[in-house]
């Protein structure tokens, strides 16, 4: 138990830190594209999902803030399959809820759901979602008071980090025969369509994925008959 | 107008984020779709790792990103501990910009 606590604690310590980094650099953009410091910061605090805070202030800063709103809240809807996915992992009153939702992020569903349901899942989910929030929310803090001199993280490959970090928590889920399906079948929706459709859409397609479920089911009663 | 663009944003957020939490609770799901949310969630993710690992505002990313993504696949398909998985991605994506490739 010992040993997967702190397992656990230096897997969530790699992606935090990675996280602040890319939270610096969202600091340091927002405020160069006309967002007060303040509210960089606030935004950070409230919305704490990364890709529709650089999505939003992209489309702000192009003034176009009603696609900011659309299209933000497109790329966010993941988090309601994400909800009814986590089960009881949130359970245990209404302030577990309340607080919980909030610290829910990409990160942190995938950490838990690595996990058998239960307190290890319970505890990967907390110790993910507080770590980045802390983590996010500072590096903006630092990039809003650093500036232009935070630059872009793409030089450091931080880019790369986030994608195999994903991939690195899905894989063992993969080994599942069905999981691997509809997996693989989503993210196949999801690239082909992203050339032509507006951010968050492609994604939320993947779930287009699941009908691979009855056709494994099918074909594994036809080679049982 | 940022001020509410931020808030209709945070609002809107929470509002999915919480939602699926209370959702779960309050239809009684039957067993079968019980069953599948698990791998709705791993589609959701696989499709958010490959759009991410592949492509920039609808664009393709480039050389660099990929192949680091891809070091780090293979690292964690060999059962690498996940911090190694991360670091290599990221130091192999920056050696390779570092050297000139997109």
């Amino acid at each position: 138990m010992q040993e997967a606590d702190r397992s656990l604690r230096r897997d969530v310590g790699a992606i935090a830190l990675a996280s602040g980094a890319v939270g610096v650099s969202f600091g340091a953009i927002a405020v160069a594209s006309g967002v007060s410091p303040l509210l960089t910061v606030l935004m950070s605090l409230v919305i704490f999902a990364g890709g529709a805070q650089f999505l939003a202030v992209g489309l702000m800063a192009a003034g176009n803030p009603f696609a900011a709103v659309v299209a933000g809240l497109l790329l966010n809807a993941r988090h309601l399959p994400f909800g009814l996915a986590l089960g009881a992992t949130l359970d245990g009153g209404p302030a577990r809820k309340l607080l919980g939702s909030h610290l829910m992020v990409d990160e942190s569903v995938a950490f838990a759901l690595a996990r058998p349901d239960g307190p290890a899942r319970r505890r990967a989910y907390w110790m993910t979602g507080g770590s980045l929030f802390v983590c996010w929310n500072v590096g903006a803090g630092l990039g809003v008071l650093l500036g232009g001199v935070a630059g872009d993280t793409d030089r450091f490959g931080l880019d790369a980090a986030f994608p195999a970090g994903l991939f690195g928590l899905i894989l063992p889920s993969l080994r599942d025969r069905e999981t691997r399906a509809v997996a693989l079948t989503g993210a196949a929706v999801a690239l082909a369509s992203t050339p032509f459709l507006p951010a968050g859409l492609p994604v939320l397609l993947a779930l287009t994925g699941l009908v691979c479920i009855p056709l494994t089911r099918r074909t594994r009663v036809d080679a049982r008959s | 107008m940022m001020f509410a663009v931020v808030v209709a944003l945070a609002v809107g957020t929470y509002a999915f984020r919480l939602g699926g939490v209370l959702l779960r609770d309050r239809l009684d799901l039957p067993a079968g779709v019980r069953t599948v949310l698990p791998a709705a969630a791993a589609a959701l993710l696989a499709a958010l790792a490959a759009t991410a690992a592949l492509t920039q505002a609808g664009q393709f990313a480039g050389v660099a990103r990929p192949a680091g993504v891809l070091v780090g696949v293979v690292l964690a398909w060999r059962r690498a501990p996940f911090v190694v998985v991360v670091v290599a991605a990221a130091a192999a994506a920056a050696l390779l910009r570092l050297a000139g490739v997109p």
